[in-house]
């Protein structure tokens, strides 16, 4: 566990960082708040930061599943159909290819203000690298455990479930792992561009009446929320995937 | 038991021929050992052998029969090089990683019948992993992690063992007991062995062939006196050796000028 120190050793690195900052360079509070103010108003307005980030969570959390399993299965049907690689890569990357924030509008248009836009935003942020890593790691399964697999008498389903499969996590935690990191992007934006709840929101409706310190409050959060949910899941994957070369520190 | 025999035998990847007109007898019950530099072609034959090379841009030719014209699929049992484990699994389910792949279950890992499952810790025993049958790959060593890949053969329980440079990844001292392990376990089966070690060819080998030249050609074949696995203190062995590697450094050499 003493790995897990050292994120909170930056952390504290870094708040030092800002308090020093602001105090030294006599930042005005409006501009850069001091590390202090921020925390006294999140202590002051826990309330409101924690009913808009179950909301933001709830929509990441989502929006992973879905976009991991969707990730999943157009991986599957790129390896397994042939035929339909060519005409599934070019939607593979105009999903990719598109900014979400160009996108944004046009789903709050479709599927309203509420969560469901914001997952579907989630979803296609993390579509991608999920599914290019999934494949990637099915597409390149060692020669000798295929060969292997082969002389045994193994058949394409059960090859796919012993070998293929396992062998592709962890090219897939990989895929995982960024996924969760740009998670938060896609259900932040879906909540600038249209939404009535959310860190996302409280950002925006904080910004516009000049409430900085509640800014730097609710985007700390944001940070602190997303950094966990990286080092969750990279736990977990660990945990899942204990054969796998270990992932650097 | 029946021989095997390669008739006319050609393989090209595309345009680049590996070896034709290739002809070898495997005989029924005894080990054939194939000698040679790296890249002539030893793990394609192999391969052919196999029949792992039915591909789009491989061309084969000739033909492999058997001595009891029976078709030659599914009685072989494949052994080759380091990390053929898998390593999410433990060291019994790779023993029994045969019984898993011809099971037809969807999703959930087939129950091993009490049989089986003695059957696979039994030979674990015999190759002296009984205690690490729940262990993952990664906890052994290279030695022990060849000796699971050995009892994975033998629960294969096939007639014919295709192996490719089993011991090549590990120490000479472990490369010796595993050698000597094989050749008691394995006694009795046709196996054909690929080594660019000489002095493992002789220890183990009834024919060794030497594999050469582009396309490639066999030698023929050297047959060592006495029982296998050949003793290291046998001095004809050591003269041959020499030779051997004599014959292997001017194959290198001439295929380089
Ligand atoms: N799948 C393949 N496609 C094209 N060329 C190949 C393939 N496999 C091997 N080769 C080529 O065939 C030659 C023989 O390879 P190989 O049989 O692996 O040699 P060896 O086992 O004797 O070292 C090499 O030149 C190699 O580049
Ligand atoms: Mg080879």
């Amino acid at each position: 566990m003493k790995h897990s120190i050292k994120p909170l050793i930056v952390l504290a690195g870094l708040l030092l960082l800002w308090q020093g900052a602001a105090v030294l360079f006599e930042i005005p509070p409006y501009i850069v708040p001091e590390p202090v103010d921020v925390f006294s108003r999140m202590v002051a307005d826990a309330g409101l930061l924690w009913e808009h980030t179950l909301v933001t969570l709830a929509e990441m959390v989502l929006g992973l599943i879905l976009g991991v399993l969707f990730g999943v299965l157009m991986a599957l049907v790129l390896v397994y159909f042939a035929g339909l690689r060519p005409w599934l890569l070019p939607v593979l990357l105009i999903t990719q290819a598109i900014p979400v924030f160009a996108l944004a509008p046009v789903l709050m248009l479709w599927f309203g203000y509420g969560m469901a836009s914001k997952v579907i935003m989630t979803i296609l942020v993390i579509f991608f690298p999920v599914a290019t890593c999934c494949y990637d790691g099915l597409r390149h399964t060692h020669q000798g455990w295929l060969d292997l697999a082969h002389v045994m008498g193994g058949n394409g389903r059960s090859v796919l479930r012993l070998i293929r499969w396992p062998a592709a996590l962890p090219a897939l935690a990989s895929g995982l792992r960024v996924a969760v990191v740009v998670a938060p992007i896609g259900a932040v934006v879906g909540e600038w561009v249209g939404s009535s709840a959310g860190l996302g929101y409280l950002m925006l409706q904080a910004n516009a009446r000049l409430w900085v310190d509640l800014m730097f409050a609710a985007l700390t959060v944001l940070a602190f929320c997303s950094v966990a949910l990286y080092y969750i899941t990279d736990n977990l994957l660990r945990w899942l995937i204990p054969w796998q070369q270990k992932t650097a520190y | 038991m029946f021989d095997i025999t390669l008739r006319k035998a050609g393989l090209a990847y595309g345009d680049n021929v590996i070896f034709q007109d290739l002809d070898l007898t495997l005989k029924a019950g005894q080990w054939t050992c194939l000698l040679g530099g790296s890249g002539v072609g030893k793990t394609t034959l192999l391969r052919m052998i196999a029949g792992l090379t039915r591909q789009k841009n491989i061309n084969t030719r000739g033909e492999i029969c058997c001595g009891d014209n029976q078709p030659l699929t599914g009685r072989i049992a494949w052994m080759s090089q380091q990390d053929s484990l898998l390593p999410w699994a433990t060291v019994l389910d790779n023993v029994t990683t045969g019984i898993q792949l011809r099971s037809n279950r969807l999703f959930r890992k087939a129950k091993l019948s009490a049989d089986q499952k003695d059957r696979a810790l039994s030979i674990l025993e015999r190759v002296g992993l009984a205690a690490k049958a729940n262990e993952l790959p990664q906890n052994l060593s290279g030695g022990q992690r060849q000796r699971v890949a050995l009892a994975r053969t033998l629960m294969e329980d096939r007639p014919v063992v295709l192996m490719d440079e089993p011991f090549a990844a590990v120490d000479a001292i472990t490369r010796l007991d595993l050698q000597d392990l094989s050749c008691e376990l394995l006694a009795g089966r046709t196996v054909l062995l690929i080594t660019h070690d000489p002095l493992e060819a002789l220890r183990l080998g009834h024919q060794v062939y030497h594999l050469r030249g582009q396309p490639a050609e066999l030698t023929d074949a050297i047959e060592p006196p006495g029982q296998t696995p050949r003793s290291l203190e046998d001095s004809s062995l050591m003269a041959l050796q020499g030779q051997l590697l004599d014959r292997l450094r001017h194959a290198e050499h001439g295929e380089s000028v």
